[in-house]
Order: structure tokens, then C-alpha cells, then sequence
């Protein structure tokens, strides 16, 4: 059996004229969590959607917890989807989302259902349209985790959600990764949710993974430079990531293996995750300059 | 186990979680034997990430102060007194190293520092023999 939970392998997938998934590629070990950064549209939920089998794909392979992707139906009782909208029926109560949800899954566990509402502060009467936007991602990782899913795949969990029901969401990831065999998938612009739980991390800009990587080589592969506005001109073989010229200050994200070649007048610092993702999914027009 | 992680500390998560159960260990506020949390307990009780925990408990493994078991968690291994006994070199290098920066300071001679540590070693033991 396969060790991943999922891997994309050179992945094409057309979804506009203008726009497309570009030989997409990345996976993730059983038993960790992988966060998917980019800006809105720069394809994190295509490839989400391409990666549940949502989505045809023009070319290159998926697999999904040891299955190819079209795979068994069977695979959807394995993976728990939580998007980034409730395909729940507003009028449903709570209650009423287990009975009609169950038949759908073979090892529904309605102990578990009703344990985790109780858990999470959730009423059995409450009706799904009432729910907040915490309550009801909350709801769709208790059905999730009642149909036992290996693999939960958030869509943005993070965004609409205050601090604290952040945090929460934080915690829920970790208890449920309690077990080696569960992993967790999500796409995220808020990077601070990832800076401490994530374990791996793939950067996606315009369709293209950029670079795909446990957390700390992330980190290590770029350095973010400070100089003056007339500094950073003369450079052969540096490409500037994203760089941001004011009359007072050039800022850009370099590739650390080449920040050697920027000379000692300048500032090099390890960036943090958010700099990263803010230099990486710059406008086209000024993401690079090579100088 | 305890272990308080800084956010704004320069040493790194795995490292400040290395640092303070290997001390807790030196110190014997972790007994041989006693069980620790395992990779994933650590990570979701902390709000950090699994290989960060993972990698503070392999270089704590591969130091002897600890025995990692797959799928379950890890524990203390009795203390090697070689390892201790280089610890507490380590600990008495830094004291001396201090104690120089300071003398130096304040303008102390070899001699001065030499008749200083030969008083302070005849009043531990007067204060030994005492009770």
C-alpha cells in the first residue's frame, strides 16, 4: 500500500481560456498536514477539486489514499470534504442531517455524531441555515469525522472565521491526527493558521506550483532582501521575486542559493511564511525582474 | 512534562522543546522510566507541527536521553553517567567563564582569582564539616 494520502503528478486540467492547471504536481506522506497557499485564483481549488475527482483532468495522474483518481466510489466514505460553502439543506435540522446523510456511508458512527455536536457546542434542533460560519464548518468536520475519514480537505476553513474559532479549528486538526494514518489537506491566504501546525506546504501561483516541501525547507529556500531604491539594479543571475520599489526602500524575495550574488550593502533575512506567499503571489507585472 | 515554547525566541520550536525535557531529565524532574506524550500529542498539544515534535524527540534519542516506540510514545532511559558527568563539565565551564568575564572587568589577577576559588573551596568545606 501507498504511504501517501494523496499525490497529483503532472496535472493539466483547462477551466477557462485564460486559465489552467500547469503540469501540477505535489503529494503528501499518511499521517501529516499539508497547507495549499496562493492568492485567490491562483488555483487552489482546482486542484482540490481535481484531487476529490470533482473535476476531469485534460492529463497527468491522481491518487488518493492508495486508489487511482476516477477511483472507487467506495473512496468517498474515506475522505471528508469541507468546501468553502454547506451543500447541506438550510431548512435541515441538525438531527435531521444525520438521518439523511447516513445511509450514504457504510461505517456511519451515530454515537460519534452525536458526541461531537455535544463536543463542539452544536444543538441537535438547531436548523443548518441558522448556523454560523464557525458552527458550520464545525458541523461539516463532525459529519466527516462520524463517517471516519482518513483524509479531511478543508477549502479555506480559516477565512470568514474570528481568532478563536481559528484556534479551535487548530485544535480539532490536531486531535484528529492523533491517529497516524489521517491526514489532513488545506488551502489557506491566512498563513499565520499555518506557520506552527503545518508540516508541509505547497506555494501555487497562476495555475503552477512554485515549490511543494516540508514547512522548514520552505523557509530555507528563500531569504527576503531590503535595499535602496537604487540598489539591486547591476545583479546578473538573481531573479527578484514580487520585488516592490518605493523611493525609499526595494524589497524582494530571492531564492536563497542565489542571495549570495546580492552583495553586503543590502539586508538578507529568513522571511516569514506570509512574505513568502505575499512576494509569490504578486501581480504578474512586477512578480519578477530579473536583474 | 513541561514545556513553555517561546514565540519569540531566537532558537527554534524543536530545539526549545529538545533543551527543556533533556534539562527536566539532567535534573531528575523526569525519572528514568517515566512515559512522555507521543509525536502527536506533543504537536497538538503545543499548536505545532508533527515533524517539529518528531525531530525534537529523534535528536533527544539519538543524545541517550530517551527511547523512542513507534505507534505508541517514548520514555526516559536511565541516565548515562558519562553523559551527565560531561553536562555538569559543561555547566562548571560556563560558571568559570563567567566568573573570568566579571574578574576581568574588574581588573582581578590571575592570583587574586586563585586565592578567591581556594577560599571559596575551604568554606564549602568547613560548611561541610560542619553538618
Amino acid at each position: 500500500m501507498s504511504n501517501l494520502a494523496f499525490a497529483l503528478r503532472g496535472v493539466n486540467a483547462a477551466v477557462s481560456g485564460t486559465f489552467a492547471l500547469r503540469e501540477v504536481s505535489f503529494e503528501l506522506p499518511s499521517g501529516y498536514v499539508m497547507g495549499l497557499i496562493g492568492a485567490n485564483g491562483a488555483g487552489k481549488t482546482t486542484a482540490i477539486r481535481c484531487l476529490l475527482g470533482m473535476r476531469a483532468i485534460d492529463g497527468g495522474e491522481i491518487e488518493l489514499l492508495g486508489h487511482p483518481v476516477p477511483g472507487p466510489v467506495a473512496l468517498r466514505q474515506e475522505v471528508g470534504v469541507v468546501l468553502d460553502h454547506t451543500y447541506l439543506v438550510g431548512d435541515w435540522r441538525l438531527a435531521q442531517v444525520e438521518r439523511a446523510l447516513r445511509p450514504f456511508y457504510e461505517r456511519w458512527d451515530g454515537d460519534r455524531y452525536r458526541g461531537l455536536l455535544d463536543e463542539f457546542g452544536l444543538d441537535l434542533r438547531a436548523k443548518v441555515k441558522d448556523l454560523s460560519r464557525g458552527m458550520a464548518i464545525k458541523l461539516t468536520i463532525a459529519v466527516a469525522l462520524s463517517h471516519h475519514a482518513r483524509l479531511l480537505v478543508f477549502d479555506e476553513p480559516t477565512s470568514g472565521l474570528d481568532p478563536v474559532a481559528r484556534d479551535e479549528l487548530v485544535g480539532i486538526i490536531g486531535d484528529f491526527l492523533l491517529d497516524a494514518g489521517h491526514s489532513v489537506l488545506f488551502s489557506t491566504h491566512i498563513t499565520t493558521d499555518l506557520d506552527r501546525v503545518g508540516d508541509y506546504l505547497t506555494l501555487i501561483h497562476d495555475g503552477r506550483i512554485v515549490r511543494t516541501g516540508t514547512k522548514d525547507d520552505i523557509l530555507d529556500a528563500y531569504r527576503i532582501v531590503r535595499a535602496g531604491p537604487d540598489d539591486l539594479n547591476d545583479l546578473v543571475g538573481v531573479e527578484l521575486i514580487g520585488v516592490r520599489r518605493t523611493s525609499t526602500v526595494t524589497q524582494a524575495l530571492v531564492c536563497t542559493d542565489e542571495a549570495g550574488l546580492l552583495g553586503a550593502d543590502v539586508l538578507i533575512e529568513p522571511p516569514s511564511l506570509e512574505e513568502i506567499a505575499v512576494h509569490i503571489g504578486a501581480p504578474a507585472g512586477r512578480r519578477k525582474e530579473t536583474v | 512534562m513541561r514545556v513553555v515554547l517561546s514565540n519569540g525566541a531566537g532558537a527554534p520550536l524543536y530545539q526549545q522543546i529538545k533543551d527543556q525535557v533533556g534539562a527536566a531529565i539532567l535534573s531528575g524532574d523526569l525519572a528514568e522510566g517515566s512515559a512522555l506524550p507521543s509525536v502527536r500529542a506533543l504537536a497538538r498539544d503545543l499548536r505545532i507541527s508533527i515533524i517539529t515534535t518528531t525531530r525534537a524527540y529523534a535528536e533527544l534519542a539519538a543524545e541517550g536521553f530517551i527511547a523512542t516506540v513507534p505507534g505508541k510514545g517514548a520514555y526516559v532511559l536511565p541516565l548515562d553517567s558519562a553523559l551527565v558527568r560531561e553536562q555538569l563539565l559543561r555547566k562548571v565551564e560556563d560558571g568559570l567563564q563567567t566568573a573570568l568575564d566579571a574578574a576581568r572587568q574588574a581588573g582581578l589577577r590571575r592570583d587574586d582569582l586563585i586565592q578567591m576559588l581556594d577560599g571559596l573551596i575551604a568554606a564549602a568545606h568547613l560548611e561541610e564539616v560542619r553538618s
